[in-house]
C-alpha cells in the first residue's frame, strides 16, 4: 500500500508537469495552423540584429509591430552592441542590421557581406559627467573635453564592448592622440544603461547617446550633460540587409522589405515623433538620403 | 528601502491587474523551466542510478566529467549551444537559435549534471548489506530497484530541486541562445536584466518578486513530496 501511494504521488506530479508541457506543445503547434486555415499563411521569420540604444529607448517596440503587421513577418530582434551586430551580419546569422558605427559598417559593406545600405536617422552623443564637474569641461568641443579629462585624470567610464558608442569614444581619443590608460579609465564591458549607472556611482564622465540618457536621467541624479552639440558628436544610424549571395540561408525577401520600410516616409514620421510626448524632444531625427 | 516596497507594490499590481505581457513571460518561464527539469530528470535519474549502483570501466572517468559539469558556467553552455545552432553551425538547418527550444537545451545542459551527480551520490551510499538482504529475500531486479528508489527518495527529490534551482536562476545562457525576444523568448530572468539596463528598477524588482514566488511554489511542491511521512 505504502509503495503504491508514493508511486501515485510521483505519477501525479509527473502528469502535472507533462500536462504543463503538453499544453505548450499544442499551443505552439496549433497557433500557426489556425492562422493557416483561417486567414493568412504563417508569418516568415526575420532576424534583425541591432543596437541596445534602439531597444532600450523603446523605439523598436513602436516600429517593429508596424512592420510585422504590414508584411506578415515575425521579426526576431537581437539587441546587442554594434560590433556584435555587424559580426552577426558577416557570419550570415542575421538578415537585416540597424546599427550606428559608419566606419565599421563601411568595412562590412565593402567586404560584400551587406548590401542595400541606407541612412535612416540620427541623434547625438553627449558627454555626461558628475554635477561637480571636477575636470571643468563644458561647451561643444568634445576633443578638448576629452583631453582635459585625461590631463586631470578625471574618472572616465568607457563601454569597452565594441559597441557603436565605444567605437565613437575610441575615435575621439585617437583624434586627440591620447591612449586612455590608467586607474582613471574604467572599462565596464556592459550596455549603455549599466555603464551610466556605473558612472553615477563612481562619479565619472561617460559618453552616451542622447536617447539612452533621456530615458535614464531620472535614475542618475549625480550626473548632468557637460558637453553637447558639436559636429563630432553626431550619431548616425544605417540599415542594411545581409547579402544573400554570400550567405545562402538569409531571408533576403523580408530583409529587403525592412530596409525599404525603414526609409519609408510613413516610418520616418513615426521615428520623428517618437519620444516627443515623454521627453519634449525627438529621440531620433529623420535623416534619409 | 523605498524602492523595495515600491517593487513589491508593483509586483502585486502586475499580478492582480493581469498584465498580459508579464503573464506571458511568467508562463513561458514556468514552461521552459519545467520542461528542462523534466528532461534532466528523465535522463539524469536513470543515469545517476546506473552510475551509483553498477561498476564498469570508465565509470570514474564519466563521474569526473559529470561532477565537473555541475560547475559548468551557463554562459559557456550558452556559447556552445549558440555555435551549434548558428545557421553556419552543424545544426543550423534546424533554425532553433533564438527560440524557446534553444533555452530548454541550454538549461538541460546545465541542470543534467547536477541531477545525475547528486542521484549517483545517493545510490553510492546505499548499504551493501541491505542490498544483500533484499536479494536474499528473493526480490527481482525491478523490485530491488523500486525499494532502493524509495529509500533514496529524499536525496532524489533534493537532486531534482537543486537542478530546478539552477534552471530557474539561469540567465546568461537564456540571454545568449534565446535573445530576449519580446513575446517569444523573453523569460523572467532575462527581462529583469533588460529592465535593469533600461533603468526601470521598480519593474525589475517587481519581476524578481514574481520569480521568487514561482520558485517558492515549485520548491514547496517538491519539498512536500520529499517530506511526506515515509511510514504511514
Amino acid at each position: 500500500m505504502r509503495k503504491n501511494r508514493l508511486l501515485i504521488t510521483l505519477f501525479a506530479f509527473m502528469l502535472l508537469i507533462l500536462s504543463a508541457c503538453g499544453n505548450s506543445d499544442t499551443k505552439t503547434n496549433a497557433a500557426p495552423k489556425e492562422k493557416k486555415a483561417a486567414e493568412k499563411p504563417a508569418p516568415t521569420e526575420m532576424i534583425l540584429a541591432t543596437t541596445t540604444s534602439t531597444q532600450d529607448s523603446g523605439l523598436l517596440d513602436v516600429i517593429i509591430p508596424m512592420f510585422e503587421k504590414e508584411n506578415n513577418v515575425k521579426v526576431k530582434t537581437i539587441a546587442v552592441g554594434t560590433g556584435q551586430a555587424l559580426e552577426m551580419g558577416t557570419k550570415g546569422e542575421a538578415d537585416a542590421l540597424l546599427v550606428h558605427a559608419p566606419a565599421a559598417e563601411k568595412a562590412v559593406v565593402d567586404a560584400g557581406d551587406a548590401i542595400n545600405y541606407k541612412r535612416v536617422m540620427y541623434n547625438d552623443f553627449v558627454l555626461v559627467g558628475p554635477k561637480e564637474n571636477p575636470a571643468d569641461v563644458s561647451g561643444q568641443d568634445i576633443k578638448a573635453a576629452f583631453k582635459k579629462i585625461a590631463d586631470t585624470k578625471g574618472v572616465f567610464i568607457s563601454r569597452g564592448d565594441d559597441s557603436g558608442t565605444h567605437k565613437k569614444e575610441l575615435s575621439i581619443w585617437q583624434a586627440d592622440t591620447i591612449k586612455p590608460e590608467g586607474e582613471w579609465y574604467v572599462s565596464t564591458g556592459q550596455g549603455m544603461g549599466q555603464t551610466l549607472q556605473v558612472a553615477a556611482e563612481k562619479k565619472g564622465y561617460v559618453l552616451t547617446d542622447r536617447a539612452t540618457w533621456l530615458a535614464q536621467e531620472k535614475n542618475l541624479n549625480t550626473l548632468k550633460i557637460v558637453v553637447e552639440g558639436g559636429q563630432d558628436l553626431m550619431n548616425i544610424y544605417h540599415v542594411m540587409q545581409v547579402n544573400p549571395e554570400k550567405h545562402n540561408m538569409v531571408n533576403s525577401k523580408d530583409a529587403e522589405k525592412f530596409v525599404k520600410f525603414m526609409v519609408d516616409k510613413k516610418t520616418q514620421e513615426v521615428i520623428e515623433n517618437f519620444g516627443k510626448k515623454e521627453y519634449g524632444q525627438s529621440l531620433f531625427i529623420s535623416y534619409t538620403e | 528601502m523605498e524602492l523595495l516596497i515600491d517593487g513589491l507594490k508593483k509586483a502585486i499590481e502586475m499580478i492582480f491587474t493581469g498584465n498580459p505581457e508579464v503573464f506571458a513571460i511568467t508562463w513561458l518561464t514556468l514552461k521552459v523551466c519545467l520542461i528542462a527539469i523534466l528532461i534532466s530528470t528523465l535522463i539524469g535519474l536513470p543515469l545517476g542510478i546506473l552510475l551509483g549502483l553498477s561498476r564498469f570501466r570508465g565509470r570514474r572517468f564519466l563521474l569526473l566529467f559529470i561532477n565537473m559539469g555541475m560547475g559548468l558556467p551557463p554562459v559557456v553552455a550558452g556559447l556552445w549551444i549558440t555555435m551549434f545552432l548558428w545557421r553556419s553551425g552543424p545544426l543550423g538547418e534546424w533554425r532553433l537559435l533564438y527560440s524557446p527550444t534553444a533555452i530548454v537545451m541550454a538549461q538541460v545542459l546545465v541542470s543534467l549534471p547536477i541531477v545525475t551527480s547528486l542521484t549517483s551520490s545517493a545510490f553510492q551510499q546505499i548499504n551493501e548489506k541491505m542490498l544483500l538482504q533484499i536479494k536474499a529475500l528473493g526480490a527481482t531486479r525491478l523490485q530491488t530497484l523500486m525499494i532502493l528508489v524509495k529509500q533514496s527518495k529524499i536525496a532524489i527529490v533534493a537532486a531534482i530541486m537543486a537542478g530546478f534551482g539552477r534552471v530557474i536562476a539561469e540567465v546568461g545562457a537564456a540571454m545568449m541562445v534565446g535573445g530576449n525576444i519580446q513575446g517569444d523568448t523573453r523569460i523572467l530572468t532575462t527581462t529583469i536584466v533588460m529592465e535593469v539596463s533600461k533603468g526601470n528598477f521598480d519593474i525589475a524588482l517587481a519581476l524578481s518578486f514574481i520569480l521568487l514566488s514561482l520558485a517558492l511554489m515549485i520548491t514547496a511542491a517538491l519539498t512536500f513530496l520529499q517530506q511526506r511521512r515515509r511510514f504511514s
